[in-house]
């Protein structure tokens, strides 16, 4: 099962086994890992799971669909490896991903 | 038992108890739910698991093991009949005494029911279940004239499903529009040709009044209109399950009566969700809503305040409907302002009405617009120009600063 490291805004790290096939989002919310609030279950109209990818895996990850951009472009924190963590599914080849979560949702 | 007590399984249930243990809470957590299923999200039910598209496991909230992993008992299939509050107990269908330090009420709501002549025949539904859907799912497998009596979303989202997949699909509606409780004559009458261009048949200002079939319905009797109907969905809206709260002497009216906190009128009683009458400090008065995000943000509040932190309700209103290829986001409530302005083409299915009032944004109708939504999540309440608003050459970033 692919590991996740989630780091919270004040340094708090999470080391998650997740299952692929979930979303980064579900992975998170599953195991209470804190600073993503999903208010639409993953249906990308919220907004509310923002994540920064580590640089060294945005080439796996890729980048966001025209939609999610859209939906990432007005947040004031959004960074060059912003992404909504409802729009990655979990893979084998993410195992030992680091998702560094943002301090607030909008 | 004692500890913290849940009465109610839906969104804000489920929400409640994960950001307890979040917040660290340790002693014990009960939930008890009327529906056999554990907590679960009511948007899917019309929209991608009535449409097959999503399994069960995408409707939980969070999966069943997930309660047994973090010490949470969900006594599921089990309704909460009566609350002691000088007592500080609940009864329930399995027993009475049951002692609580903290009560969380969140039994959201139910569909409001038609009762007219025929209304006991088979094959008429409502949908607030997933019990409903899988009903409605079987029921739709031999049925080839379905009518969906009120124009609402949830309405209009079983219309745009049902007709994809072949059914003759009638729309009935009471009202000189569809979508009239929630939206402007421009947004309904979109909606309306969006739905007629797709097949869909809408019938306005018609009145149903009785429903006629031997033990099965067959026909909807509206005036001098008949339409012809082997599957009947109701959807004219939903009242709160306020009659458990009621009973035991809590403040009602029009919802469980909440202040800012959370808080019901008595002592350590809680209530969060579609049950609640809150204030809204941003829009300055109270509200009773029927959306996700406020189920969610009200049960997050409430569970910080039951374990003894300190968080005020402050969230504008927001909503989200999807219809086809068309994903709507609202922001406010349209009927707040006093002009309005168009971003983006009505013809190419993406645009945006923003509604102000004294030039501050209240609302926007966002179609397939999602920056558009946020613009008006942020600015909320603001003054912004109105000529750089409505002209798509102007990036909304600017507006922003
Ligand atoms: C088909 C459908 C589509 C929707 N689509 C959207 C959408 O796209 N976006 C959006 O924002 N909102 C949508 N909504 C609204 C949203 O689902 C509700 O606002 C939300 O579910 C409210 O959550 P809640 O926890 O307050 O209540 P509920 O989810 O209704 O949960 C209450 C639960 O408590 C149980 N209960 C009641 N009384 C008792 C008792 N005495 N003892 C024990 N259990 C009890 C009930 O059986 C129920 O399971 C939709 C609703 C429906 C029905
Ligand atoms: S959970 Fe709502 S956009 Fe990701």
């Amino acid at each position: 099962m692919p590991q996740i490291r989630f780091i919270e805004h004040d340094g708090t790290e999470h080391e998650i086994e997740a299952i692929n096939g979930d979303s980064i989002m579900v992975t998170a919310i599953n195991n209470l890992v804190p600073g993503i609030d999903a208010d639409c279950g993953g249906e990308c109209s919220c907004a509310t799971c923002h994540v920064i990818i580590d640089p060294d895996w945005m080439d796996s990850v890729g980048r966001p669909s025209e939609r999610e951009d859209s939906m990432l472009d007005l947040n004031p924190d959004r960074e060059e490896n912003s992404r909504l963590s409802c729009q990655i599914q979990v893979r084998d080849d993410l195992d030992g991903i680091i998702v560094n979560l943002p301090e607030f949702q909008y | 038992m004692a500890g913290m007590v849940i009465a109610g399984g839906g969104q804000a249930a489920g929400q409640a108890v994960a950001s307890l243990r979040q917040a660290g809470y340790k002693d014990a957590i009960t939930l008890f739910g009327a529906e056999t299923y554990p907590p679960y999200q009511r948007p899917p039910l019309s929209k991608q698991y009535l449409s097959g598209e999503y399994g069960l496991d995408r409707v939980y909230l969070r999966p069943e093991k997930f309660y047994a992993d973090r010490d949470v008992d969900l006594k599921l299939g089990v309704t909460v009949s009566g609350i002691n509050p000088a007592a500080h107990t609940i009864s329930t269908s399995e027993g009475n005494g049951i002692t609580y330090d903290k009560l969380l009420i969140a039994t959201g709501s139910r569909p409001r029911i038609l009762d007219i002549p025929g209304s006991d025949l088979d094959g008429i539904y409502y949908l607030r279940t997933i019990a409903d859907v899988d009903a409605i799912r079987q029921a739709m497998q031999s049925a080839r004239n379905l009518c969906i009596i009120g124009g609402g979303y949830i309405g209009l989202e079983v219309a745009s499903i049902a007709v994809n997949s072949g059914l003759n699909v009638n729309v009935l509606e009471m009202e000189s529009r569809v979508l009239k409780r929630v939206t402007t004559p421009e947004m309904s009458e979109f909606y309306h040709e969006l739905h007629t261009s797709h097949g869909v048949n809408i019938t306005l200002n018609s009145t149903v009044e009785r429903f006629a079939g031997k033990n099965k319905v067959a026909e909807i009797l509206c005036g001098d209109s008949r339409f012809e109907a082997d599957l009947v969905i109701v959807g004219i809206g939903i009242l709160p399950n306020i009659e458990l709260a009621e009973k035991a002497g809590l403040e009602c009216d029009n919802g469980i009566l909440v202040n800012g906190r959370c808080q019901t009128s008595k002592p350590d009683i809680y209530a969060a969700g579609d049950c609640t009458n809150h204030p809204n400090p941003i829009l300055g008065r109270r509200l009773r809503l029927e959306s996700v995000p406020n189920a969610m943000e009200q049960a997050r509040v409430a569970a910080t305040n039951m374990n003894g932190g300190d968080s005020i309700y402050d969230s504008v209103p927001w909503f989200w409907s999807d219809q086809y290829d068309l994903k709507l986001q609202m922001v406010g409530f349209s009927s707040d302002g006093d002009n309005q302005v168009v971003r983006g083409d009505r013809k190419s299915s993406q645009f945006a009405v923003f509604y102000l009032k004294d030039d501050a944004v209240v609302a926007v109708d966002a179609i397939n617009s999602p920056r558009e939504f946020l613009v008006c999540k942020r600015l909320y309440g603001k003054t912004v120009d109105t000529g750089k608003l409505q002209d798509p050459g102007v990036d909304l970033k600017s507006l922003m600063s």
